[in-house]
This record gives structure tokens, sequence and C-alpha cells, in this order.
């Protein structure tokens, strides 16, 4: 056979072909940073200004044109302990169960193709249903308890969809060299499927917690409080958070001129909440992979 | 009685029969090599012993297999019980993400053995017996991740001979590892052998040369002959053993 005639300046061709596509990546890339910058540096730049100890500690005063945002910053922490509470072993537990347990039919495509379902409900469907379930038929009324359901189904389908990820990712091997050893099922996930995930799963609690720290409409008609200066005492009480104030002194406030330097305010402090808990991940996630090398 | 009975095995995958009728004795504390090209069967055999094959969907098994007399397929056997006794290395080194201490400890943590002295007395004892002491002694707390890759097969001997199985199982137990590992891996096979029953895995013909005492020639889900490794190698009575040992195909 004769050896093929290769195109003059081919070669440089796809060089140049290549170069080309990487520099519109990397400024693509930027770009997204850039546009993340900008809103950071204006919420910073537009609430700085607020933010003080008093700003952090102290309850809203004369009709929230004043004072500070203290019982939403609980609030929202509070929401996010809970929703963590209902959130977390359920979906864990399923994630396990549907990539560990169920045999590979039709009920695991059936759980998922529900979860996917799920996870693309408009968050105010899932305020409704939760007002419908837990404010109403429940009795829980108004209440943080109500919210935290709320929420927590909310970040169910991500929480499942993480674990079930993670655990998928494990080598058969490892698994099989547990169950060698004669340990049962239970014990090879509980001992070293779930600490290998654990990283992963982390990294998709943590994502839900962000996303439930901003949510608004879940919560709309199911727990928050326009204006509810003390601190809750029961799970039964509401709670004022951070994204619903915000909402609240933005489109109905009592003089929505002087209240919005608060309403940046408050953006800020739920992004720094939302960083501070992306970092806790990170060490973590960190410390969990160090466990495994 | 033999250690090791198969009466008249066949396997199945779905449509797929991958092991025909075969029956064989494996006797006990000896060495049994499994030959055969890549698909032949001898893996799949293998892991009947401990049934490893279990966690397949759509398999499906006839026949017997039978260790110390008792079928290990019968209903009143608890599978956790048979693979304590009856251990496995894989192919691929597949330690836990666990100190060195832990892996070893760990067949016996989840057989419930608490004592912590036994536990350490006996995880010393394998890794002497893997030969592997002498390397890690000072860093029985480190990741088994940061050994090499012999360094971890070995880690899975000691792991696996850690629970005092009666039948080690291997499955190409040296075929990732380079020539040095894998010497030190056949010479640990010639010193287990009067300890347990061993059964190899090996795509190596000189392996199998090397270590056992038995050889069985696997061919398309056939066992084709079975003998003693000396005569399997230099007087086979069957054409197709002779052309793979010779290299003529495989």
């Amino acid at each position: 056979m004769d050896r093929p005639t290769y195109p003059e300046g081919y070669s440089a061709r796809k060089r140049r072909a290549q170069a080309a596509a990487f520099a519109v990546c990397r400024i693509l890339s930027l770009l997204i940073v850039l546009i993340l910058f900008a809103i950071l540096g204006f919420i910073v730049i537009k609430g700085a200004g607020v933010i003080s100890w008093d700003f952090l500690t102290k309850a809203p005063s004369d009709g929230m044109t004043s004072g500070g945002i203290f019982p939403a910053i609980v609030g929202t922490l509070l929401l996010m302990l809970g929703s963590a509470v209902v959130a977390f072993p359920v979906g864990i537990m399923s994630g396990i169960y549907m990539n560990e347990y169920a045999s590979k039919g039709w009920v695991v495509k059936f759980i998922r193709l529900m979860t996917n379902n799920l996870s693309g409900v408009p968050s105010i469907v899932f305020g409704l249903f939760g007002m419908a379930l837990f404010v109403k038929y429940l009795g829980f009324g108004d209440s943080i308890l109500a919210g935290s359901l709320t929420l927590g189904l909310l970040s169910l389908p991500l929480v499942i969809r993480t674990t079930e990820e993670a655990l998928k990712d494990i080598p058969a091997g490892i698994r099989e060299g547990s169950l060698a050893l004669g340990a049962t099922k239970l014990q090879t996930i509980w001992k070293v499927v779930l600490p290998m995930g654990m990283p992963r799963i982390i990294t998709g609690l943590i994502l839900s917690l962000g996303r439930v720290s901003g949510e608004t409409a879940p919560i709309l008609f199911t727990c928050a409080a326009y204006f509810f200066p003390q601190l809750p005492t029961s799970i039964l009480d509401q709670c004022m958070a951070l994204p619903y104030h915000l909402y609240v002194i933005s489109t109905s406030g009592t003089d929505i001129e002087a209240q919005q330097p608060i309403a940046y305010g408050t953006a800020l402090v739920l992004i720094v909440i939302v960083l501070i808990i992306n970092l806790l991940a990170g060490l973590l996630r960190k410390h969990f992979e160090k466990g495994l090398s | 009685m033999e250690k090791i009975e198969a009466k008249e095995v066949n396997f199945h995958y779905g449509d797929f029969h991958a092991l025909k009728n075969i029956s064989m004795e494996i006797p006990r504390n000896k060495v049994v090599a499994f030959i055969g090209p890549s698909g032949c069967g001898k893996s799949t055999f293998l892991r009947l012993f401990n049934r490893m094959n279990d966690l397949v969907p759509g398999a499906r098994l006839s026949g017997k297999i039978l260790i110390d007399g008792k079928d290990i397929y019968a209903p009143d056997v608890q599978v956790d019980e048979l693979r304590k006794d009856v251990g496995m290395v894989f192919q691929r080194p597949n330690p836990f993400p666990k100190s060195i201490f832990e892996n070893v400890a760990y067949g016996l943590r989840v057989n419930g053995i608490k004592d912590k002295e036994f536990i350490a007395g006996k995880v010393e004892e394998a890794l002497k017996g893997a030969a592997l002491w002498n390397e890690v002694k000072e860093k029985l707390n480190a990741s088994a991740y940061a050994l090499s890759g012999g360094q971890q097969q070995r880690l899975c001997i000691a792991r696996a001979m850690a629970v005092s199985p009666s039948v080690l199982l291997m499955d190409e137990p040296a075929s990732a590892l380079d020539p040095i590992s894998t010497a030190k891996i056949e010479e640990l096979i010639c010193e287990m052998r009067d300890k347990v029953t061993i059964v190899i895995v090996t795509h190596n013909m000189q392996q199998a040369s090397r270590v056992s005492d038995k050889t069985a020639f696997f061919y398309m889900g056939e066992m084709i002959e079975y003998d003693d490794t000396k005569l399997i190698f230099t007087n086979p009575r069957k054409e197709a053993t002779q052309n793979y040992i010779t290299g003529r195909f495989g």
C-alpha cells in the first residue's frame, strides 16, 4: 500500500484550531468569574455600610427601617438545620437503598424518574404542598416544623442523587473484598462503602443546605413571618428568614427607600452564610479525603 | 475426603453457558492452578467456591460444589460463614481506605472479634505470614493506599489469611504487579500451602508450573484436562492443552 499523502499545512491548521478553541473556553470561564465578582462586589459595596455588631445581633425596629436582622439570621439557620434533619437521613438512606440494595430493575428506574421529576418541581409548588399537608392537614400551622419539612422535601432529590452517584463510583472490587471476608452487605456498606462515598455525599449535603438557605417560596406559606422580632421558642413557632426578609423589605416594606441599605445588608449576610458553609464543606471533605488516602 | 469437590457443575449467565459439566477434586493443602485463555470460565469457576457469583444477576448454577464434604449451595449454608472459611485475593489489589492495621483486622472485626490483644496478635501474624511485617511494622496506622501495588496485594493476602480460612482463592493475584512483586507473591503461595488449600487462577503458565501441584486447563467453558502440574506441562494428554501451553493459541 502507498503511504498516505498528508495535506500540506494541516498540522499547523489543527494546532491553530486548538489554540482558538481553548482561547474561547478560557475567555468564557473568566467571564463567569467576572460576573460572579461583579454580583458579589455590588452586594458588598451596597450592603457593607449597614453591617455592624448591632445589625447582626438586634431585631428590626421602627417598622423595619432600622435595627438589625438577628431573628432572620437565627431563623434561616434553624430552617437549614431543620431541613437537614429531615432530608439527610431520609435522602442518604434512599440513595443507599437505590444503589446497594434494590435490584436494578424497574423499581429503581421508577424511583429515579420520580426523584428527577421532584427536583424539577418549582419551589413555589413545594410551598403550596407544604401548606396543604403540614400547615393545614397535619395542623402544624405556620411553623419552623412545617417550613423545615417543606424545605427538607425540596432538598431530598439532590441528597438522594448525590448519595447514589457517590456510591455508584466506588469500585465493585472494594465491596467484593469486604464480602469475601465474611462481612454482610450492611457491614460492607457501613464500614467501607459509606466512608469512601462520604466526601462526595457531604458535598451534596452542603449544596442542598446552600439551596435551602436561599429559598423563599417554600417558606412563604409554611413558616416565614413578616415580622417576628423575638426569637422562636419552639419548633411550632414561626420565624423570620433572610431571603423572605429581603423580599419583604424590598417589595412591601413600610419605607422601601430607607430600607434599601438594609436589604443589601441582608443579602450580604445571606451570601456570607452560604460562603461560610461552602468553606466548611470543603474543610470537611478534605478531612474525610485525608482519612481515605 | 478431598477438600473441594465439584460435581457436574454447569453455570449460565443468562443465555451464556459459561461452565460446561465440570467435575473435579481439589486435594487438601495443595496448590491447584486454573489456566486457560481469557473468557474460558476459569475465574467464574473459582468464584463459585466462595459464592461470589451469587451477586451476579441472571446467573444459574446446577451441579454440586462440596467443601469438606458439605454442599456450599445447600439452603442452610450462611454465605458469610462460608466466606470466613474460603478467603479470596483478587486480581487488582483492593485494600480498604483504612490504615494498614485496620485492613488486616477487618475480617476479624466483621466476624465479631473484639479482643484487642488477640486482634493485634493476629494482625502481626498475618502480616508476617505475608512477608509484609518488616516493611510496615513502623507505620501500621498509615493508610493502606500509601503502599505500592505489590505491597497492597500482600496486604490483601494478609487480610484474607487473618481470618484463618482453610481455602484461599486467588484470582490472577499477580497479573497487575511487576516481576519482583510477582516473585514475592509466588514465594508466599509456596509458604502458605501447608496451612491452606490454594486455588489460583493465572494467565501466566510459568507461574502455574512454578507454584502449583495440580493444574486444570479450561477452554470455552470446559475443563479440558486436569492432572499433576508436572504432567500437564511435560506430557499433556490433550492436543488443546499442548497447543495452549506451547503458546500456539490463547
